[in-house]
């Protein structure tokens, strides 16, 4: 039987039932935000956003402010993958920009000098003999404090009856306070020369986009990624198909918060310190890059190619406000626009879809 | 008997203080359609969930292909060759029909990757459309999501399940209790397949035509006891209606009710 099979009973082919990739909506809502700037930037300011305004003969796009609108999603990009695995399944993760402020803080402090201009270092948080550490302590420092904090998501989420709201909701308070309490306010700063490389230039944006790559691949061609989609779509299914739903849950929070510790990482080689305020309210736009990107908060639906339009839209929309010398309220209130739209036109989308059938 | 597929003895089933399930004796031979009924809350869907594993019994035993068996779950049930139509479907709506079929079974390559090995796509299609064909199940495309699928689509998926694994006994539980017409009349168009190609079938139903339509045997259940084992040509609707509501009980049943 192949797909041009005629169905009994009533059944039959309709073409119109064909599905649209949802990205492909998402990606002209991308086209379209870069053609409304390059208008108003044509217009108010006389160059173009993304193209090339100087004449030059090597290349057609302005590479600079390119670079500049990845760069700045990327590290948020980086916790997005995994918040938009635990949204699939149906849960979320408000904890993520703490856990980021969290692991921060402990992670450099596993990353800094001995000396500093000729003396010790001012900023050390522990003794000389976890100073001038090998460059992959603070790394595996930081990835199992993000582990843990996953962990303790996971558990929650997966083996009580704590919504995953209210769970998150805690674990950002509590990552938090440990971000502040850690030493106490201080920032802790200069890390070895190695800790500094990871963050270093156009880094953030190669992790990111190599992460981004094998999470599609996992997503899409694993039972981790079937499974996922499947607890998101219908638990008690996922649960009477003989899947192992808390077990399959901890995995994705454990994952989501690993990313985040990941991104920790980044972010403090990145500025070359840490400090406790470090990822405030990146949960939110990690979400927000999540939802623009066609996730639905309702599970089982959205993707990682999804995630990383809507981390490049939010990009484009700073950029764009800064290239028009716009306040940031401005882009403030259009990016709320945006993520309420977003919903809305995914809901539309959603309901015709279920009328036709 | 070799030709025995399933046999329950003494099979009860008490939640706390009330007694769902009691003592129910029950057989069914290979190629054999049985249909269970009775008024609501008989123990109908209570006899499935214990035989399928879902839930664990209070007493007696299950002997499936001449073994006794012990299901911890419903997995265990369909590894061992029982598969159900549920009653609420267990389809996860956001994915295609072979995602479905295969869910928390999938091939699989490269499995020392654990949860992360990879998913064989092209061998589950191609079982899917085997599966398909065997049960004379038609859908448009095996790509399209559950979503958009309609309700006796949803249904064939489920019932496709059987054919693609080769199991040995199908339950299904009001398999068309949410159908319209014609769907309705497809899922029988499948049970009649499964019938040609012997396959072992538990039916539960409240609708007195498709019974007679399709199955060899009705065995009726009335507030949690088998009252009547009655084969369908020597029966009719009133006969089976009295032993439903209790009018009369099978003599081989006499002093259970």
């Amino acid at each position: 039987m192949s797909d041009s099979s005629q169905g009994t009973g009533g059944l039959s082919i309709d073409a119109s039932k064909r599905q649209w990739p949802n990205e492909l909506n998402v990606f002209g809502a991308l086209i379209l935000i870069v053609i409304i700037f390059e208008i108003l930037g044509a217009i108010f300011m006389g160059q173009s956003l993304l193209f090339d305004s100087k004449g030059r003969f090597d290349s057609i796009f302005n590479e600079a402010r390119l670079r500049i609108i990845i760069i700045q999603v990327a590290i948020i990009g980086i916790l997005a993958l995994g918040v938009t695995q635990v949204i699939i399944t149906a849960g979320i993760d408000l904890s993520s920009g703490s856990v980021v402020g969290a692991t921060a803080m402990i992670a450099m402090s596993f990353a800094q000098v001995g000396e500093v201009n000729g003396g010790i270092n001012p900023k050390a948080i522990f003794g000389p003999s976890f100073l001038d550490l090998p460059v992959v302590i603070p790394i595996i420092v930081g990835l199992c404090v993000g582990l843990a904090a996953g962990a303790i998501n996971g558990l929650l989420v997966a083996y009580s009856r704590i919504p995953p709201f209210i769970a998150t909701l805690g674990m950002m308070l509590f990552a938090r306070g440990v971000a502040q309490w850690w030493s106490k306010g201080n920032p802790v700063s200069f890390p070895t020369e190695a800790y500094a490389k990871i963050g270093a230039g156009m880094m953030p944006v190669i992790i990111f986009l190599s992460l981004a790559v094998l999470f599609h691949f996992i997503m899409n061609y694993t039972v981790y990624g079937k499974h996922t989609y499947a607890i998101g779509s219908n638990e008690a299914a996922a649960r009477m198909s003989g899947i192992n739903v808390p077990r399959h849950l901890m995995l994705v929070y454990m994952i989501a918060g690993m990313l985040a510790g990941l991104a920790a990482v980044i972010l403090t080689s990145k500025n070359l310190t840490a400090q406790s305020g470090m990822g405030l309210s990146y949960e939110l736009e990690a979400i927000a890059m999540a939802v623009i990107g066609g996730v639905s908060l309702f599970g089982g639906r959205g993707s990682i190619i999804g995630t990383v339009i809507g981390a490049l839209i939010i990009g484009v929309i700073t950029s764009g406000f800064t290239f028009l010398r716009l306040g940031a309220y401005y882009q403030e209130m259009v990016l709320g626009c945006i993520i309420v739209g977003a919903v809305a036109l995914d809901q539309l989308q959603q309901k015709r879809a279920a009328s036709r059938s | 008997m070799s030709d025995i597929i399933l046999e329950t003895k003494g099979l009860t089933k008490h939640y706390g203080g009330v007694q769902a399930l009691n003592d129910a004796n029950f057989v069914l031979r290979k190629g054999e359609h049985v249909a269970i009924m009775g008024d609501n809350g008989a123990g109908k869907s209570t006899f499935v969930r214990q035989i399928t594993g879902v839930e664990t019994r209070t007493r007696g035993t299950v002997i499936f292909q001449g073994n006794e068996v012990n299901f911890a779950g419903p997995l265990d049930a369909r590894e061992a060759g029982i598969e159900t139509v549920f009653q609420t479907l267990a389809l996860a709506d956001d994915l295609n029909v072979p995602d479905n079929l295969f869910l928390g079974r999938e091939i699989t390559k490269f499995n020392f990757l654990g949860p992360f090995r990879i998913l064989n796509y092209k061998a589950m299609r191609e079982a899917t459309l085997a599966g398909l064909e065997k049960t004379g199940v038609k859908i448009p495309t095996i790509k399209n999501t559950i979503a958009n699928m309609s309700g006796g689509q949803r249904q064939c998926v489920a019932i496709a399940r059987t054919a693609t694994f080769a199991s040995k006994l199908t339950i299904m539980d009001e398999p068309t209790a949410a159908l319209g017409v014609q769907e309705t009349a497809q899922v029988e168009n499948i049970v009649r397949t499964l019938k040609e190609q012997g396959e072992s079938l538990i039916l539960v139903s409240h609708n007195m035509r498709q019974v007679f339509d399709l199955v060899d045997r009705i065995v009726v259940f009335r507030r949690g006891r088998m009252v009547a084992d009655l084969k369908v040509g020597e029966t009719d609707g009133q006969d089976v209606v009295a032993y439903i509501t209790g009018a009369k009980t099978g003599a081989q049943f006499e002093g259970a009710a």
